[in-house]
């Protein structure tokens, strides 16, 4: 279903689009039929002039059966959610496959702020790339991020991997995604945090090897650079 | 001005209507205290520096103040057994006892607190305190709010009136006992 | 709204010496402002939250002018700024549940009901009852000051997450938070002691011969509902001096920095937050159980069965509170647990909607202006239930949460709860409570008016979250892909609708007023209902019954073959059946 209003630049995006079409499918089918018969019945026994109701306790058994089946089903359709769910969600938040690279997200009032590894391809050395409100991510390969808080809590969402994560003060959340697909995406926070809660935008910039290369030496800081 | 409506001198299920209402109220106030304590041994749990905080706590001060409670408990059972065979001015006295208890528990306290506070152990000084001061307080505004109606309770007991309020109050006042019977190791033992 | 005693009431006379004595002349204030009568208490909740939903409405308008056309001066209020606009959604949420749910559908309808559907003359304690009001309004004066004081009431959303909400240097409304957090604790204590009356009273003060199955599924509801606020609020309560302590004394309690745990605040919040919503929810099924029944002549389907499902509700959703924090931070194996119970708590209440529709089987279905309501309750909330389910699946919450879609999802049931099922309980008992009926082409009116802008407002809503729109955002232009013409114009469309919705509500304002005075005079059963507060005048007067009433089956004996009459009372003797 989402996938008609926004691409799927993920690897797990079409897992959790699959997900709620599921879901779509199985409570779509319970809510019509419900609606249906609701309707039909109060179309169906509308006040006749002369005419009875009839006496229907509910308490029998051949007349529980009416809710005991349904009953039933549903509960076979609410497992079949549950397994699907978690499936999903083990793969996206519970498991953490052998990263590429990592990079640092840090939420304050009100900007991301974002820690690339740079051209050595590690975190917290001094060939760093800092940047504010941008985060640039190369295609095709699978990234930790490690999602910090300087102030109150924030979500780091990217609705386009279908990513969201709480970033919080005093920890650090580690998670994965791996771009499937290059292009400029919203970036949003996704957690009230104050007056300039609606004023967090950023954007992800997903390139290319050669593309995400080139930026790197271009943003390499200026005191490495000369350094080498 | 009004009489009692009908309503409260029915009685459904056989159990008078007051005793009914206050487990009631002790069951929203378990809950509270359920919270309170819950959110701190969590963190307890999570912090063992805690135990070194707790250190700094007297315990001596702590279980005096427990012997205080326990006694002024059976005060208050006392008093009930006044209540039950008509002894409004006895139930009065022991309610009187059982005030009495309260008033030391908290004059101790507040010797205890300036005690604390004047070695630094504020509220505001980390969580272990944040939590021993709120636990703690919360747990006296019940002992101060539980000697105010027994006061007004003792009143009528003095006159014969509403003996069967005197139950009722007694079954708050053991409830106010217990919670400080787990506060205390909690706060003050546990390493 | 001071009925004289109508004629109604003469037949009986005043047989019970108990209220002869208590029949001199009352002044105004005794009478209506401090009155200890369940009748006048109700009221008394009613108007307060009928007042603050028109202030929830206005809020819900102002905000929503902002989104459809940013920058705008709205028209009532003038620009919104981005602290005003967190303010106004933090606040509309507040009220709308704390102060138009609650007080409406608990104290408003469980004072009024409780006791004249039980058979009784008052409350059991009276004095609590009017204590708990009073508590209420200055809860509700405490909550109205807060958006006065300087720098504005507070912003940081209904949750009130911690550290934003503990500490003004990131909030930047020092003294909306506080008040906020006071006027929240203290709607919690008058509810508290609300909720001990109407346990208590339905537990002891029975009319004789009314067993427990006979006991309307109105009573049950509100009486489970306060059981479950009252064992679910504790924590909170906890939490909020916690958090009152971190606002103006410093203590430390979510701050991290100084070995507290912001997180331990969501879990205290909504340990009691998810049990809320089946606290506000439970007693709107018990009105449109009520209605049911009586418009389409029928006996509710399985009447055991509704309050089990509602016992198995209210025991699960202790247990379900973490799905809201999904994403949170906690555990991500603790998610699977909270999914398994959350999409599971979807049976119970499958099964009280199958009982509902189950019912109309077989009926004589009068669509009078509150079973449309009773009806349209049932249609609308199972399109919140079902959407709850994608936000119970983990999977799937990853992305939806905090999007519209969760906005869509629970006001798909808050407002079926808190403006239908209200809308319904006015319109059935409006002539039990001031002896005369609502104009129906007015209340029809007001009917399709509502419910037709409703479903305009809320399904672009959940187009909207869909692709991926965020909550409480102030303005979407900074955001490329929510900027799109076509997203803005289901923006445009929601705000139109609501703007028509709100015009027709002055229909019902209109109509509530002038049926006071010129509405037809409504007599003491005008539906021919069972229940025990048709046997009393309309409006009850003091005391209520002209003689207490005994009770002698259940409240749903409707159509049964072997009487000519299509109804049984309650309180009518089996001998007195013809046939
Ligand atoms: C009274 C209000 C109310 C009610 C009744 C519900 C009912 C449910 N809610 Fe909702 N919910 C809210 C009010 C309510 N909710 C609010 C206010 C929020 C947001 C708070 C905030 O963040 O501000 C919220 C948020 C919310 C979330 C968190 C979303 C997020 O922030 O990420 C979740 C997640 O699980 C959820 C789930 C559910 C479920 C599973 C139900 C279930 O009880 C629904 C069960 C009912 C049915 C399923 C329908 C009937 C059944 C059938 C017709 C049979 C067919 C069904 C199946 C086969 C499954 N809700
Ligand atoms: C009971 C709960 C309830 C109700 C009824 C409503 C009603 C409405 N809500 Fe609200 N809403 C919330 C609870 C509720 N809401 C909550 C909890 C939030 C989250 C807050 C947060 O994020 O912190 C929220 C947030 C919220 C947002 C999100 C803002 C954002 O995130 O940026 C929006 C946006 O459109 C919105 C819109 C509306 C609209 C258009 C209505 C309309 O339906 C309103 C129409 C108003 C009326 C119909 C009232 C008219 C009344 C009378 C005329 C008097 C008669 C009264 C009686 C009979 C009682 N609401
Ligand atoms: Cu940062 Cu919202
Ligand atoms: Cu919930």
């Amino acid at each position: 279903m989402i996938e008609k209003y926004l691409v799927q630049a993920s690897t797990y995006a079409a897992d959790i689009d699959n997900l709620v079409s599921l879901i779509s499918w199985l409570v779509g089918f319970w809510g019509f039929l419900v609606l249906i018969v609701f309707f039909g019945l109060i179309i169906n026994f509308r006040r006749r002039e002369g005419q009875r109701a009839a006496y229907i306790t509910g308490e029998e058994k051949h007349q529980k059966r009416w809710i005991t089946i349904p009953h039933d089903l549903v509960l076979v359709c609410d497992i079949i959610i549950i397994v699907g769910a978690i499936n999903v969600w083990y793969n996206v938040k519970q498991n953490l496959p052998e990263a590429d690279a990592k990079v640092r997200v840090i939420g304050q009032q009100w900007a991301w702020s974002f820690q690339h590894p740079g051209l050595d391809g590690k975190l917290d050395t001094d060939d760093d790339i800092r940047t504010v409100d941008e985060l640039h991510v190369e295609v095709g390969k699978l990234y930790h991020y490690k999602a910090e808080s300087r102030d109150v809590l924030h979500s780091f969402s990217v609705p386009v991997f279908r990513l969201k994560q709480d970033v919080i003060p005093g920890r650090v959340i580690s998670g994965w995604f791996e771009p499937t697909q290059t292009g400029t995406f919203d970036i949003q926070c996704a957690e009230m945090c104050g007056i300039g809660h609606g004023l967090m935008p950023a954007r992800i910039v997903i390139e290319s090897a050669a593309a995400h290369k080139a930026w790197m030496e271009a943003n390499t800081p200026t005191s490495v650079a000369s350094a080498k | 001005m009004m009489g009692k409506p009908i309503a409260t001198t029915r009685s459904a299920t056989g159990i008078p209507t007051g005793r009914l209402a206050v487990w009631w109220l002790l069951a929203s106030e378990i809950v509270i205290f359920g919270g309170v304590l819950a959110s701190y041994i969590i963190h307890r749990i999570g912090h063992p520096e805690f135990g070194d905080y707790a250190a700094h706590t007297n315990q001596h001060i702590g279980f005096f103040n427990t012997c205080v409670l326990l006694i002024s408990s059976y005060f208050a059972v006392r008093a009930h057994h006044c209540a039950e065979t008509g002894d409004g001015k006895g139930a009065a006295k022991w309610l009187y006892y059982t005030v009495g208890g309260a008033v030391m528990f908290l004059c101790v306290k507040s010797v205890e607190w300036t005690i604390e506070i004047s070695h630094g152990y504020t509220i505001t000084a980390n969580a272990f305190w944040s939590f021993y001061y709120t636990a703690a307080g919360i747990h006296a505004s019940h002992v101060i709010a539980g000697a105010i109606v027994m006061l007004w309770v003792a009143s009528y007991a003095k006159k014969g009136k509403e003996l069967q309020r005197v139950e009722y109050v007694g079954l708050y006042w053991h409830f106010v006992d217990l919670v400080w019977i787990f506060l205390f190791p909690l706060l003050y033992i546990a390493k | 709204m001071a009925h004289p005693i109508t004629e109604q009431q003469a037949p009986h006379g005043h047989a019970d010496a108990h209220h002869d004595d208590h029949h001199h002349e009352q002044s105004f204030w005794s009478k209506y402002v401090f009155s200890v009568d369940h009748k006048i208490i109700g009221m008394q909740y009613m108007f307060t939250g009928m007042f603050m939903a028109i202030i929830g409405g206005f809020f819900a308008y102002a905000f929503r002018m902002q989104l459809a056309f940013p920058g705008m001066s709205v028209p009532g209020w003038g620009h919104v700024s981005p602290a005003e606009y967190n303010s106004l959604v933090t606040n509309h949420g507040t009220i709308m549940i704390f102060w138009v749910a609650m007080p409406v559908l608990i104290a408003a309808f469980g004072n009024f009901l409780i006791p004249l559907m039980l058979g009784c003359d008052d409350m059991v304690f009276p004095r609590l009852n009017r204590l708990s009001y009073q508590i209420f309004l200055l809860s509700a004066i405490v909550l109205l000051a807060s958006f006065v004081v300087e720098n504005g009431g507070f912003g940081g959303a209904w949750t009130a997450y911690p550290p934003l909400s503990a500490k003004a240097e990131y909030s930047l409304t020092p003294l909306g938070s506080t008040l906020w957090v006071i006027a929240v604790a203290l709607e919690f204590v008058a509810f508290l002691m609300g909720g001990i009356n109407f346990i208590t009273t339905m537990m002891n003060s029975r009319a004789p011969g009314m067993k427990m199955w006979d006991i309307p599924v109105v009573v049950w509801m509100i009486v489970l509902a306060s059981i479950l606020f009252m064992l679910s609020v504790g924590p909170l309560i906890a939490g909020a001096i916690m958090l009152l302590f971190d606002q103006t004394i410093g203590t430390g309690f979510f701050d991290p920095a100084r070995g507290g745990d912001p997180v331990l605040w969501q879990h205290l919040f909504w340990f009691f937050g998810h049990p809320e919503v089946y606290v506000v929810l439970l007693p709107a099924i018990g009105i449109v159980c009520e209605i049911v029944p009586i418009f389409a002549r029928k006996k509710l389907f399985a009447y055991k069965t509704v309050l089990f499902t509602a016992f198995a509700t209210g025991v699960l959703s202790f247990f379900v509170w973490a799905h809201h924090q999904f994403i949170a931070g906690i555990d991500p194996r603790m998610a699977n647990v909270f999914t398994v119970t959350t999409v599971m708590i979807s049976v119970p209440l499958a099964e009280m909607m199958f009982v509902i529709v189950a019912t109309l089987y077989g009926g004589q279905i009068t669509l009078s202006v509150p079973m449309l309501w009773a009806l349209s309750f049932i249609g609308e909330f199972i399109i919140g239930g079902i959407t709850g389910i994608f936000l119970g699946a983990s999977g799937s919450d990853i992305y939806f949460h905090d999007t519209y879609f969760v906005l869509a999802h629970f006001h798909y049931t808050f407002f079926p709860i808190a403006i239908i099922g209200v809308y319904a309980g006015l319109t059935h008992w409006y002539p039990k409570m001031f002896g005369r009926m609502l104009n129906e082409t007015l209340g029809k009116i007001h009917f399709w008016g509502t419910i037709i802008p409703f479903n305009m407002i809320f399904i672009p809503l959940f187009l909207l979250g869909l692709a991926g729109q965020h909550r409480r955002i102030w303005s979407y232009v900074n955001f490329p892909e929510l900027a799109s013409p076509e997203m803005q114009n289901l923006r445009v469309f929601a705000t139109v609708s609501l703007v028509i919705m709100l015009l027709f509500q002055l229909v019902f304002i209109f109509n509530f007023f002038w049926s006071l005075t010129r509405g037809k005079k409504a007599g003491r059963n005008p539906y021919n209902a069972n229940t025990l507060e048709w046997v009393a005048p309309s409006p009850p007067g003091h005391g209520n019954f002209a003689e207490m009433p005994t009770v002698y089956r259940g409240p749903y004996e409707y159509s049964r073959p072997d009487r000519d009459e299509d109804f049984w009372p309650q309180n009518v003797p089996a001998e007195s059946s013809s046939s």
